[in-house]
């Protein structure tokens, strides 16, 4: 029978059905990587003072007065909206900045408008960026430029940057190369075509792209606060549970910030539904 | 002309936009107290300082192996809490998919909880889990496994909800039950994709527990905090490097990685 | 008695205009039976009816003494066990090996935990390879499906409704996606399937020489109601038209003709 022929055994003799292809196999290695590294994590964690089952009783009990008995006891209502006002403000501010030194990067870093090298520098240098979580960039800041709003903003500034340069340069990618060809032959220089071709028409895109951006950077803003001494929601969010121990008041921020983060969530979501193909992710 | 007004129309509410941001720029400055022209004019001393004083010493090197320990713990601690988290995000995928969802009400119920995990930040989760679980890696790998949970889900319902479902008829004619459709033709044919995010994740996780590891005295995050507030800054450097050293290294792997299996 | 009765069938989706009414037929073992008409007749829909992949509205399918439309789920999957069924787009997986295709119609018999391991008998998988042998893609048992043709990949779709040794096969249009040449391999392969292994095969078609060529019997569907119902070659021009509605004919012809 021809059948037999080809047919593949196991070692043990019994028929072989998967494929083995490259592809299988790669998948097949990462997963049993992660698993042997998952157990090995679980053996050397570090588990001093651990008592487990209290641990977890307690923390049910925490969850339950947070979320069911919020409360502000330390400041007004009015501190708070002002506190909430200041991570949005950090948020916006590094989102801006950063969109506005993105949309100049990312000219440079997109390979229609640049020529190779340039852009694969460009590339380099922000995978370095990317490489220095934003909480080391903002505590850098600090000690180098002096405490205050404008380390918090830089240190944010740097992964906004990152993050927009390569959806920017994308988009530009994406422009039709007619549009920049007939610009070119009637012998417009480089800027007339940034103006009047590559702007106007990702300029939506380009807005949406900043607008996600913001959505993660409120929520960096909110981190920068608690660990990085930045200021506001996420500072209170700080101290109302490490200094003070004030479950309610904690379940109180925990709220504000849910609700603005599911705010901004649902706006970026409309805009991706209605702008970027679905092939796009975040 | 007609196509003239249409792109004065553009012009205008693009002008507009730009205002309007300009605005709430300034407004932000004011809140935050925020001084453009002072932040770039400290920008240069702030370069220098940091190229003078955030160099890697022989000395500071000696602190290598403790560094080293630290960042393996983080690695790992990212890792576990990724895979974890991939378990319970797949049932959360599937219950929330649109595609092969098997209730409305559950798909709500699994959307709701990513949702939650999601948007309440991870330095929240932190804070919460060291009041009772104390300054143990544990709390740190809870942390990031809450916030992977909701993001993993997320991104599981969109790959699932996006992939070819024809398999998903031809099994249930053949009188497959539904967890062997899941396991067998849904889950194969998104798995390269689930890895992708998988890595992405393990990426992000290792980021973010230094931001953790900060707030709950635990992994790399807590040596660099420890050297930051004794004002050494050599070791600040080192840390820094080592972390940036592994999340390229991670990075390039994943990336290899994503080119064989995409 | 006849393998499959279908009596007074009715179905409409969301309560909206009925898709199938009034849909009467028998079915016996052995036989080769198309089901023609214009897109939206409902041809798929009957299908679906018969394994229940949607739900009957009115009236019942009997199939091998059972009424479908009451089996709880247990007796359902039984059911569809006995029923193959071949799609359009083949419905494979595209990213798993062949025979790991062929193999996913054994689930139906195998517990959840079997089917989820992976556990196939020695007998089962030399079936699956016997069946690829049978229609001429065994060199290609280990290759993923999405790196075979259209052709391929429907014979793999063939085999996996084989290897669950069904008392039927339903294909919904399975050349709709097909070059001539690979649609009559795919054709011959259905004949021989009624012809050789006794197995009653169901085709829904687009192609009305290819219905007449090959069925012993024609099911004309039109707005969810069969029009015509006899051996092929009483398939006039005239009836096709009646089908298709390509020429405009009072509606009581139509009536008359279904009683034909
Ligand atoms: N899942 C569904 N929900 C709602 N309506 C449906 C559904 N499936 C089919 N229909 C409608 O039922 C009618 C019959 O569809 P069906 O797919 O059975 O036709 P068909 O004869 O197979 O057509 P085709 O030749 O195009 O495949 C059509 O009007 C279609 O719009
Ligand atoms: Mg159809």
């Amino acid at each position: 029978m021809q059948a037999t022929t080809h047919m593949k055994r196991r070692s043990d003799g019994r028929i072989s059905i998967k494929s083995g292809n490259e592809v299988q196999l790669i998948m097949q290695l990462t997963i049993l990587i992660l698993t042997v590294l998952t157990v090995l994590a679980f053996l050397f964690f570090d588990y001093t003072g651990l008592d487990i089952q209290r641990a977890i009783q307690e923390t049910a009990y925490n969850l339950k007065v947070m979320f069911l008995e919020p409360a502000l006891s330390h400041f007004g209502w009015g501190e708070a909206i002002y506190q909430v006002g200041i991570t949005l403000g950090l948020a916006f501010l590094s989102t801006i900045l950063g969109a506005v030194l993105s949309f100049f990067l990312a000219l440079s870093a997109a390979t229609n408008l640049t020529n190779e090298w340039i852009t694969k520098i460009v590339r380099i240098f922000l995978a370095f960026i990317r490489a220095v979580p934003t909480v080391l960039w903002v505590l850098i800041f600090a000690i180098a430029a002096g405490l205050g709003s404008e380390a918090a903003v830089l240190g944010m500034l740097f992964h906004s940057i990152a993050y927009l340069v390569k959806a920017f340069s994308e988009a530009f990618e994406e422009v039709d190369k007619g549009i920049i060809e007939a610009l070119r032959a009637t012998g417009a220089g480089w800027w007339h075509i940034v103006v009047h071709a590559i702007l106007p028409s990702t300029f939506t895109y380009l807005m949406s792209w900043t607008f996600l951006r913001f959505e993660i950077n409120f929520a960096v803003a909110v981190a920068m606060g608690a660990a990085a001494g930045a200021g506001g929601i996420g500072f209170e969010l700080f101290m109302a549970s490490s200094f003070y121990f004030d479950l309610r008041e904690v379940g109180m921020i925990t709220y504000m910030i849910l609700v603005l983060a599911i705010i901004l969530e649902v706006i970026s979501t409309l805009l991706k539904n209605r702008y970027f193909p679905a092939s796009i992710k975040n | 002309m007609n196509e003239n007004r249409i792109r004065y129309k553009k012009n205008q509410q693009m002008i507009i936009v730009v205002l309007l941001l300009a605005l709430v720029t300034y407004l932000s400055s004011v809140l935050t107290d925020f001084n453009i022209l002072h932040g770039l004019a400290t920008l240069p001393e702030a370069f220098i300082w940091i190229f003078s004083n955030l160099v890697v010493t022989e000395e500071s090197l000696e602190r290598m192996p403790t560094i080293l320990d630290k960042l393996v713990e983080t690695i790992l601690m990212s890792i576990a809490a990724t895979t974890t988290a991939t378990i319970l995000s797949l049932f959360l995928g599937v219950m929330g998919s649109k595609s092969v969802g098997t209730s409305k009400l559950l798909g709500i119920l699994a959307r709701f909880i990513a949702s939650l995990s999601r948007n309440i930040p991870v330095v929240a989760w932190a804070l919460i889990l060291l009041l009772s679980f104390g300054q143990n890696s544990l709390t740190g790998y809870l942390a990031l496994f809450v916030g992977s949970v909701g993001f993993l889900t997320r991104a599981f319902i969109e790959v699932i909800d996006e992939s070819s479902q024809s398999a998903v008829e031809a099994l249930q004619a053949t009188g497959a039950t539904y967890i062997q459709i899941i396991m067998k033709a849904v889950i194969p044919e998104c798995l390269p994709q689930i890895i992708s995010w998988i890595l992405f994740m393990i990426e992000t996780n290792i980021r973010n527990a230094t931001l953790v590891g900060i707030l709950t005295g635990t992994g790399i995050g807590y040596t660099f905090d420890l050297y930051y507030k004794t004002l050494n800054y050599h070791g600040v450097a080192l840390v820094t490097v080592s972390i940036v050293v592994a999340v390229i290294l991670i990075e390039l792997l994943s990336n290899h990685v994503r080119k064989v299996i995409l | 008695m006849s393998l499959l009765t279908v009596q007074q069938l009715g179905k409409s989706y969301n309560n909206q205009n009925k898709v199938l009414q009034n849909v009467n037929f028998e079915v016996d073992a052995g036989e080769f039976i198309s089901i023609i008409g214009p897109s939206g007749a409902g041809k798929s829909t009957l299908l679906r009816c018969i394994n229940r992949m949607v739900d009957i509205d009115e009236g019942a399918v009997i199939f091998d003494g059972a009424d479908v439309g009451t089996l709880n789920k247990k007796e359902l999957r039984k059911l569809r066990t006995d029923i193959g069924m071949v799609f359009q787009h083949y419905n494979l997986v595209p990213r798993l090996s062949v025979i790991e295709n062929v193999l996913h119609g054994r689930f139906g018999y195998k517990t959840t935990l079997q089917g989820v391991m992976g556990r196939f008998t020695e007998e089962e998988k030399e079936r699956a390879f016997f069946l690829l042998e049978k229609l001429g893609i065994v060199e290609h048992a280990y290759k993923r499906c999405d790196q075979l043709s259209g052709g391929q990949q429907q014979r793999v779709g063939i085999a996996r409704a084989l290897i669950q040794e069904p008392k039927i096969v339903l294909c919904d249009e399975p050349i709709a996606s097909l070059d001539p040449n690979a649609s009559k391999i795919i054709m011959d392969h259905l004949k021989s399937i009624t012809m050789e292994l006794g197995i009653t095969c169901i085709v829904n078609l687009h192609q009305v020489e290819v219905a007449r060529d090959y069925s012993d019997r024609i099911i004309g569907l039109r707005q969810g109601q069969v029009v015509f119902d006899d051996v092929s070659h009483r398939l006039t021009l005239e009836r096709t038209d009646v089908i298709y509605g390509t020429k405009t004919k009072p509606v009581p012809v139509v009536r008359e003709l279904a009683t034909v």
